[in-house]
């Protein structure tokens, strides 16, 4: 029986200067690399795939049944793409990956790249992570000075170029084929399939676009073996990986285990719920899967089980919300956020998320109509399924599941506001005080007012306009 | 200001002044330099289109926006009509219409971050500094936007300076952030170098190196939260049968 | 050229509704459908463009893929036929009807209720497919999106962003059809909107395309909106005039009067295009210089006269003339009344002075042109021909600017299948690039050599095809060249008037060696056939031509010329053609005043193109039908109907019998046997030694060759009233090459002036990759920058600053 955690990705994340080559280097960074150019492209492309190693950006497609698509005999150049538009609400792996070890993802694409027959590697890293980006940068620097790249890499004959490309604020660009229109410079818009990305993706060329943390494993199972590798986790759902613990627990955090491990097991490990509070629902996989409850806790978080309990494993993003908080709230808060980053190109996408926040809106606001909820029902069965790509398919879940689970909250929003069923305030990390003027720091042009007179302690009322029905 | 806060996520559907950028500003800083180093951008790709995002972020370097000079040169470098780069410079959250400030304070306020407190601080945070989300003061020393999930979310409640992580955040913390900026004091991100400008982050998004890469920790506590767990209880990864290879 | 057949085995057979259809492997479910008459609900797909299954509102029920698999919905504009697929819409799936359902009542939401004001309620896709496949009510009761209003994309084209349903038809139009992506997609999600660039106007030479596949009232035409209702408007099929491609158009009149024009489809022509001359050009015959009475010249004063006195006082000029007439019909004229001037020359007059030509010309040009009206088995190139042609090489022609919808066509077939195109001229043009065209940059007037070195070099092979444009006339040896190939070599190639009536006078013999239906006047035989079918002797030896027409009323020994619709500042020398017109007894046959009819002895008017019918050939010799689209013009007179009365004012009503109008004269020519007799030889002009320009060292000026074309949209008369449209007209510049303008000490935006003789052009720089010394501006443009008498390949002289 394999430990119930099993650092492999995170094993160097708390040595100093872990970023650097050498660091990752005395770990046995780069054996991998070793092993795979002594090895045929084509052995590697079944190593991989003898591991079962599933996409870890959320679709859990097999990544070497993915390499394997690049068709051998199409003319055009070939390209990897590595997908670090880390922007899924509650996943928070590949961030701190390419922070901490960079060069574990930089040996995965070189890796790839041999197998799949490319010579051209891009690095996409969405771009509010400035720091990410220097450390990225400077690990394929050091790449490059080492021989690791560019030109017949360790003798082997095997030249591959990397480039960093940096994004520029748009979480539609995770999805595959939108990555690949904006890495063209385009609007992150999906494309039609077929073509498929394997056959024309990036410049219609064949292309393989793979997670930061698929390509991040793919060193250690060709440096320790396939068989390594399916000796943890599940059969379907072999190998290790990063669970991200957030939210209302003791410890959030990173925790690399075995796939199956159990969400009351990870609770544990994060110190479970914050003292004095009960677990009301969570995400097993980010935002866009269906929300579980407490009776989840003992589902096995591989992709077989969680989609067996009515959800999906997907990024493995576990976001834990207590007794505090208020499920109408977040639902119109992750709506907003779809919304907010719906591409526009599709109707139902564009159209629906418009629609349901403004209902969700009034909900909250405890102004809800009669046959609201029935008509956010209908509006997600007419959106799921229909649009172009699935990030519609991510507020479905996430709505449907929310109503599907904690109706009578929805339902009390047609007459009372959410903030005073369950006040704000409550859930945040830090304890709320009665608020004192806070100084402005803005220009002298601006008179400070005086004090006012102190009012009765009432507590704040967060995120909302003033509403009928507020004593103030 | 005590008792009430302004709902700082409206609905909002009217759209009078969306579809451009600000026209009425036709200065710019970019020089020749400029347009060389978009050159270069251009030149790292196998298409020179891909190189647009890139440059638009050194735009913005430069110009503190997207200036409709640098609109002209990205279309005459990359080969495109005005209409197509507007196209993509409209599309993505991080390029900016109007100058932001020398700092942009981002306060992640999706449902997690909001949850946890993200809201309370971006509103404490734009009473402080007078001004209205997705504003900038007017002495041009800070904007203030609230932004979607960061990816740290175990570090909740977030907020970014000029893109530099800044976790667990409390108002008060927040104050210090802040005043010590307005003073000109060094502020260290918690995950990330000491913050110099957002002009200088969008720079090096650019593509051009500052040399901080080697600046702060590996990984805050929560990212080696799992790892310290693991050593404490012994658990390790399994051996590969005949041992690790070398 | 006939469709190639589909054979069986390329068809795939699909069931939808429970009913079989084939239609060829590859084809979209979408198109299956259309072709069973199942009504899909649609609106960003259009059969032309690329499909991008963005509205979904053509999702579909897939029960079976084609492997015994049902799928989750499909658009059906995406998704690809399947042999056994099985589809099922909202016809026969309750499933189907309410996804659609679902997509309509999503685009409503945000749709304005604008109907009352809307320009395309009564012919609007949204209202039709919300009817017939959308929700009965609305749900919605939250705000809708809110843009300002109508906001201009150019002078012609006006957004209105609230109608937008974001199909995209409109910026995929312009990026893959047109290759202007001058409209893209701006900002994300709900704020997401077509926009242009800053400061840059949508000013594509077929912006009104847009407004006509827009399927809401999003793009509106500013000529045209809050005009008239669909209900109104009574449709007429014809023929655009504006230029030689032969577009079908549907003009839409509402009392009688245009108020639009809309591209008509038509696959072996124009697709469902047009250009935007020809949708907004149709103004120029309802301004205040309408012609509406006959005039006569009484002493310095145009008279207004009855039609008899007209007719006499015309009649007794050209009898006291005998047979020193010259015939001058314009390049515009329907065929059939081409034809009418043609019979008058010969049959009343009795000379061959007649040309259509009304431009700059040459013998050689004269000579290549009945060369190629007699031509056995002239293989003529159609557009057919160029979207299967391996190479095309143009020579002396700018498609954008000359014959859009060649343009649009050889853009199309290089985007689909990499067509190499080359064009041998002084600049790659931006239309030469949108067709990514190849340049052999070349010093205008010696284009000859270089076909020449092509062909030698083996580079003009069987599946070449060469086009030729009117300034071919201006290159030496040139045409001469291209008929060598063409005989000797078999080499395709087609001559590309650039106006819509000169195939048609060509072929209705409209040159002073060439007689109607493709036969020479030196074919004694087809002189007496003719001659037996028209009751008069045909005259014996060739006529003079425009050139020497002109010149010779100028000098007196040409006693009266007989003018159709011609333009003295089209002509090589209006100072010459202004004497001409002066001293001969000249009639003239107009729709409005100008130049010509304050110069002429007796006016004419005649009618105007939508008050007629008949036929334009167009460049592929295919004869295209021009509707009557304005039955109530009181007694409307056609150029025939006033020649054949003129002929009888004459006493000589024999000579036009049986042609008193369009389709009498029609009738007459189908009677004539074409093309039958002898070939008229072909020009043998040698090019001349490449004509270098001399340094003239005199104040900073230069010596360089002209170079130029007439722009689409130019200062012809057929603009006027068009005001939307001629303010999208391109800013004249002047373009010459870095070394060039160094020699002149010019920089890019500086003021320089071309001059000839005591003639100017001065316009804004702009420097320009092309041949040194060469000088490149538009011909009669439409702000004012002067009028140079010179004509491309001359010798002009280049200074810095205005006019002296």
């Amino acid at each position: 029986m394999t430990d119930t955690l099993t650092p492999i990705l995170t094993e160097t994340w708390d040595l100093p200067q872990s970023w650097r080559l050498a660091t990752y280097r005395n770990h046995g960074g780069y054996t991998g690399l070793r092993r795979a150019l002594a090895m045929r492209p084509g052995a590697v492309i079944d190593e991989v795939k003898a591991s079962g190693l599933r996409g870890r950006g959320g679709a859990g497609f097999p990544t070497g049944l993915k390499w394997s698509f690049i068709p051998q005999d199409n003319p055009n150049p070939k390209y990897v793409v590595v997908n670090g538009d880390e922007s899924e609400p509650g996943t928070c792996k590949d961030i701190p990956l390419l922070m901490a070890c960079p060069h574990a993802v930089v040996e995965g694409a070189i890796i790839a790249c041999y197998a799949v027959g490319a010579h051209r590697a891009f690095l996409y890293v969405r771009g509010e992570v400035v720091h990410v980006i220097r450390r990225v940068r400077a690990a394929v620097d050091e790449a490059y000075k080492a021989g690791l790249l560019g030109k017949d890499i360790l003798g082997s004959g095997f030249s591959c170029d990397i480039t960093v490309h940096v994004g520029a604020g748009a979480y539609i660009c995770g999805e595959e084929t939108a990555l690949l229109d904006s890495l063209e410079g385009r609007r992150g818009q999906p494309r039609l399939r077929p073509p498929f990305p394997a056959v024309a993706g990036l410049y219609a060329c064949p292309t393989v676009v793979n997670n930061v943390e698929s390509l991040a494993s793919v060193p250690s199972i060709l440096k320790n073996g396939a068989a390594w590798y399916t000796s943890m986790g599940t059969e379907k759902s072999p190998g290790a990986t990063i669970y991200s613990v957030s939210g209302h627990v003791v410890t959030p955090g990173q925790f690399e285990a075995p796939l199956g491990i159990t969400f009351r097991t990870l609770l544990e490990l994060a110190g479970g719920v914050r003292t004095g509070h009960q677990l009301k629902f969570f995400t097993p996989g980010g935002s866009s899967t269906p929300i579980l409850t407490a009776e989840h806790l003992d589902v096995p978080l591989d992709y077989e089980s969680v989609a067996a309990a009515g959800s999906m494993l997907g990024t493995k993003a576990m976001q834990v919300f207590d007794d505090t908080v208020s499920v109408v709230r977040t639902t119109l808060r992750w709506v907003q956020f779809y919304q907010h980053e719906s591409c526009g190109k599709c109707t139902p996408c564009r159209e629906g998320s418009y629609w349901l926040v403004q209902l969700l809106k009034r909900l909250e606001a405890g102004q809800g109509q009669e046959g609201d909820i029935e008509k956010i029902l209908d509006i997600c069965h007419q959106v799921g399924g229909r649009s172009f790509c699935t990030l519609a398919d991510g507020f479905v879940a996430c709505v449907t599941s929310a109503i599907e689970h904690f109706r009578p909250e929805f339902e009390a929003g047609y007459h009372t506001p959410a903030w005073e069923l369950l006040p704000y305030e409550r859930s945040a990390k830090f304890t709320v005080a009665v608020p004192e003027p806070a100084p402005v720091i803005a220009p002298a042009i601006v008179e400070v007012a005086p004090a006012p007179a102190p009012e009765p302690a009432k507590p704040r009322r967060l995120g909302r306009r003033r509403g009928k029905g507020d004593a103030a | 200001m005590s008792g009430t806060s302004e709902d700082r996520h409206p609905f909002v559907s009217d759209y009078a002044g969306t579809g451009g950028i600000d026209e009425s500003d036709q200065s710019t800083h970019i020089t020749e330099t400029t347009l060389a180093e978009m050159r270069e951008l251009a030149a790292r790709y196998p298409q020179p289109r891909s190189a647009l995002v890139p440059m638009l972020h050194l735009v913005q370097s430069v110009d503190g926006r997207v200036s409709p000079a640098g609109v002209r040169a990205c279309a005459d470098i990359v080969g495109l009509t005005p209409a197509q780069v507007l196209g993509v410079a409209t599309f993505y959250s991080m390029f900016k219409r109007r100058p932001a400030g020398v700092h942009h304070i981002g306060v992640c306020t999706t449902a997690l971050c909001a949850v946890m407190g993200g809201d309370l601080i971006l509103d404490h945070v734009c009473h402080k500094l007078g001004v209205d989300e997705g504003e900038t003061t007017p002495d041009g020393q800070f904007s203030v936007e609230a932004v979607e999930c960061n990816a740290a979310c175990d570090y909740a409640p977030v907020m970014m300076v000029d893109w530099e992580f800044m976790d667990n955040m409390t108002p008060e913390k927040a104050d210090k952030i802040l005043d010590d900026l307005a003073a000109d004091r060094p502020v260290n991100a918690d995950r990330g170098a000491v913050i110099t400008s957002w002009r200088n982050s969008e720079r090096v998004l650019a593509g051009f190196s500052d040399g901080r890469a080697d600046e702060g920790p590996p990984a805050g506590e929560a990212s080696v939260i799992g790892l310290r767990v693991a050593k404490w209880h012994g658990w390790q990864a399994p051996m590969p049968k005949g041992g690790a290879a070398k | 050229m006939s469709e190639p057949s589909v054979e069986a085995t390329d068809l795939v057979t699909l069931t939808i509704d429970g009913t079989d259809v084939s239609v060829p492997k590859g084809e979209m479910v979408i198109r299956a459908a259309e072709q069973l008459g199942v009504a899909v609900p649609r609106f960003c797909d259009h059969p032309l463009l690329d499909p991008v299954a963005a509205c979904r509102a053509c999702l579909v029920d897939v029960l079976d893929a084609g492997n015994g698999r049902p799928m989750k919905p499909q658009p059906a504009c995406a998704l690809e036929v399947a042999p056994g697929m099985k589809i099922a819409t909202a016809a026969s799936s309750q499933v189907a009807r309410d996804m659609q359902s679902g997509i309509l009542e999503f685009l409503l939401i945000n749709h304005p209720l604008d109907c009352p004001m809307c320009d395309k309620a009564g012919e609007c896709p949204l209202q039709n497919q919300a009817v017939s496949h959308g929700p009965l009510e609305s749900r919605y009761d939250g705000a809708k999106r809110r843009f300002p209003k109508s906001l201009p994309l150019s002078a012609l084209v006006l957004l209105d962003r609230e109608r937008c349903v974001l199909c995209q038809r409109c910026t995929r139009f312009s990026e893959q059809i047109s290759g202007d992506p001058l409209l893209a997609l701006v900002e994300r999600g709900a704020k997401s909107q077509i926009g242009a660039g800053p400061g840059c106007a949508y000013d594509s030479y077929f912006s009104g395309n847009v407004v006509q596949i827009c399927p809401v009232g999003a793009l509106t035409s500013a000529d045209y909106r809050f005009q008239a209702r669909p209900v109104d408007l009574a449709s007429t099929p014809t023929t655009c005039e504006n230029c030689a491609a032969g577009c079908a158009l549907r003009t839409d009149a509402r009392h009688y009067a245009v108020k639009r024009r809309l591209a008509a489809p038509d696959p072996s022509v124009n697709d469902d295009w047009n250009c935007d001359k020809g949708r907004f050009a149709f103004r120029s015959g309802h301004l205040d210089d309408r012609l509406t009475t006959p005039l006569i010249r009484r002493g310095t004063r145009l008279e207004p006269a009855s039609w008899p006195e007209a007719l006499d006082a015309a009649a007794q000029g050209l009898m006291k003339a005998r047979r020193s007439v010259g015939v001058l019909p314009g390049g515009r004229l329907t065929h059939e009344n081409a034809l009418a001037y043609s019979r008058f020359a010969r049959a009343v007059v009795g000379n061959n002075n007649i040309d259509f030509r009304a431009r700059a010309i040459s013998e050689e040009e004269t000579t290549f042109l009945t060369w190629l009206a007699t031509r056995k088995n002239p293989d003529w190139v159609d557009y057919r021909a160029l979207d299967a042609a391996k190479q095309v090489v143009l020579v002396c022609l700018e498609p954008e600017d000359e014959c859009p919808m060649i343009f649009l066509r050889l853009r199309k077939a290089w985007r689909r299948r990499g067509l190499p195109v080359t064009t041998i001229a002084a600049y790659a043009s931006r239309g030469s690039h949108k067709m990514g065209a190849r340049l052999r940059a070349t010093r205008p007037g010696t284009e000859a050599s270089v076909l020449r070195g092509m062909a030698d070099a083996g580079q003009l092979d069987a599946g070449t095809i060469v086009l030729l444009g009117e300034r071919a006339a201006l290159a030496p040896g040139l045409l001469s060249e291209v008929a060598r190939l063409a005989d000797d070599a078999g080499l395709r190639f087609a001559w590309v008037p650039r106006r819509a009536g000169e195939m048609g006078a060509l072929q209705a013999g409209c040159l002073p060696g060439l007689l109607p239906a493709g036969h020479s006047v030196a074919d004694d035989k087809a002189k007496i056939e003719l001659a037996a079918m028209w009751h008069m002797p045909i005259p014996d030896s060739p006529g003079l031509d425009t050139q020497a027409m002109l010149e010779a009323a100028a000098a007196g020994s040409l006693s009266a010329l007989l003018v159709g619709g011609v333009e003295p500042a089209d002509l090589r020398d209006p100072a010459l053609a202004h004497r001409a017109f002066g001293k001969a007894y000249t009639i003239s046959l107009e729709q409005r005043v100008s130049e010509v009819t304050q110069l002429a002895d007796v006016v004419f008017p005649v009618a105007l193109l939508e008050e007629q019918e008949g036929t334009f050939v167009n460049w592929t010799a295919e004869a295209r039908s021009v509707g009557l689209v304005n039955p109530q013009a009181v007694a409307p007179m056609p150029d025939v109907r006033v020649l054949s009365a003129l002929a009888r004012a004459m006493g000589k009503q024999v000579a036009m019998r049986n042609m008193r109008n369009p389709a009498q004269a029609r009738a007459i020519y189908a009677e004539l046997d074409v093309r039958r007799g002898i070939p008229a030889p072909r020009p043998s002009v040698r090019p001349g030694p490449a004509d270098v320009p001399r340094l003239v060292l005199d104040k900073d000026v230069i010596e360089v060759t002209l170079a130029g074309w007439r722009q689409l949209l130019d200062g012809s008369r057929c603009l006027d009233g068009a005001d939307a449209l001629v303010a999208t007209a391109p800013a004249p510049v002047m373009r010459l090459s870095a070394v060039t303008a160094a020699k002149v000490g010019l920089s890019a935006g500086a003021v320089a002036t071309l001059s000839a003789g005591d003639s100017t052009w001065t316009g804004p720089v702009e420097i320009t990759s092309m041949v040194d010394d060469v000088v490149w501006i538009p011909l009669r443009s439409v702000s004012e920058c002067g009028r140079l008498d010179a004509q491309p390949g001359d010798r002009v002289r280049l200074g810095a600053g205005g006019a002296a």
